[in-house]
């Protein structure tokens, strides 16, 4: 199936992009290999019938945020080292961040797949059991947008209200706090 | 097109392994930007679980990815906004010598 195929290959270039974004010397190739990830993010989303997100994933993460990111790398012109100059932490720190990774990664590896040794109570057995396929059947009844609009100006219309004002400050405090002091 | 619902497991693993790559680079940079570049990749990470689990669960889970979104998108804004400012004062983003509250 061609769906399968894509789900895996989506998966694997986000997980090897987000290793390079960790990995790369470079802060100019970190957030390029991001926009990779957020690419193959929005595509994981339409494989999980999230259309309208991935398109939001593409045009605000991809696009907006990411070009910020890229654009305050290059204003403060970070994107080159001289000989061996690096922003590494050094042994310790690379022991405690692999050991807190591998652990975490442990940690929910086992809540995950360890389901059915655990008595197969949780939270991922118990969604697969129902499967009643909400999605589907609002994608069916509304579209890709309006199933996600629905909720969101009914039962939401009070939190989706308070994300403006909470742009409305973000970007108040990001103009106050970038802006150049005169003396 | 889109995946049976018994992709659930395989998402939410890839979904916790990109979000301990974003722990992992926190903890291994010192580099402010690619700290905050990490940030946002554990963000898209739990945005994953949630678009997973919203597929039995009912739409709210994607109109939770929409608020996460908006957060992140005011949390980038501002972080940089601080990061710009930190750069003046220094010239640099090195985390490890911003010790002006260490004692």
């Amino acid at each position: 199936m061609i769906a399968d195929a894509l789900f895996y290959l989506f998966s694997v270039a986000a997980v090897v992009s987000g290793l390079f974004v960790v990995t790369r010397k470079n802060p100019v190739s970190s957030v390029l290999f991001l926009v990779v990830t957020f690419f193959s993010l929005s595509g994981l989303f339409v494989l999980l019938d999230a259309h309208f997100i991935a398109a939001v994933q593409v045009i605000v993460y991809a696009g907006a945020i990411m070009v910020l990111f890229l654009f305050v790398v290059m204003l403060l012109n970070l994107g080159h080292f001289e000989g061996e100059q690096t922003d590494f932490r050094g042994a310790l720190g690379r022991f405690a961040a692999a050991t807190v990774s591998v652990t975490l990664l442990a940690l929910v590896a086992r809540a995950v797949l360890g389901l059915e040794e655990l008595g197969g109570q949780g939270v991922v057995a118990e969604s697969l059991a129902g499967a009643p396929d909400p999605v589907g059947a609002a994608l069916e009844a509304r579209g890709p947008v309006g199933a996600v609009a629905g909720p969101l100006f009914d039962e939401y219309l009070i939190p989706f209200e308070l994300t403006s004002l909470l742009l409305l400050v973000a970007i108040v405090g990001a103009i106050v706090l970038a802006r150049r002091r005169e003396p | 097109m889109s995946v049976p619902p018994e992709y659930l497991p395989l998402s939410l693993v890839v979904s916790a392994t990109l979000f301990t790559i974003g722990v992992g680079g926190v903890l291994l940079r010192r580099n402010a930007i690619i700290i905050f570049l990490c940030i946002e990749l554990m963000l898209n990470a739990v945005n994953l679980t949630f678009v997973a689990f919203a597929r039995q669960l009912g739409v709210d889970g994607q109109v939770f990815v929409f608020f996460v979104m908006a957060v992140a998108a005011a949390e980038a804004a501002v972080g940089l906004a601080i990061i710009i400012s930190v750069f003046r004062h220094y010239e640099m983003v090195d985390v490890e010598r911003f010790d002006l509250l260490k004692w």
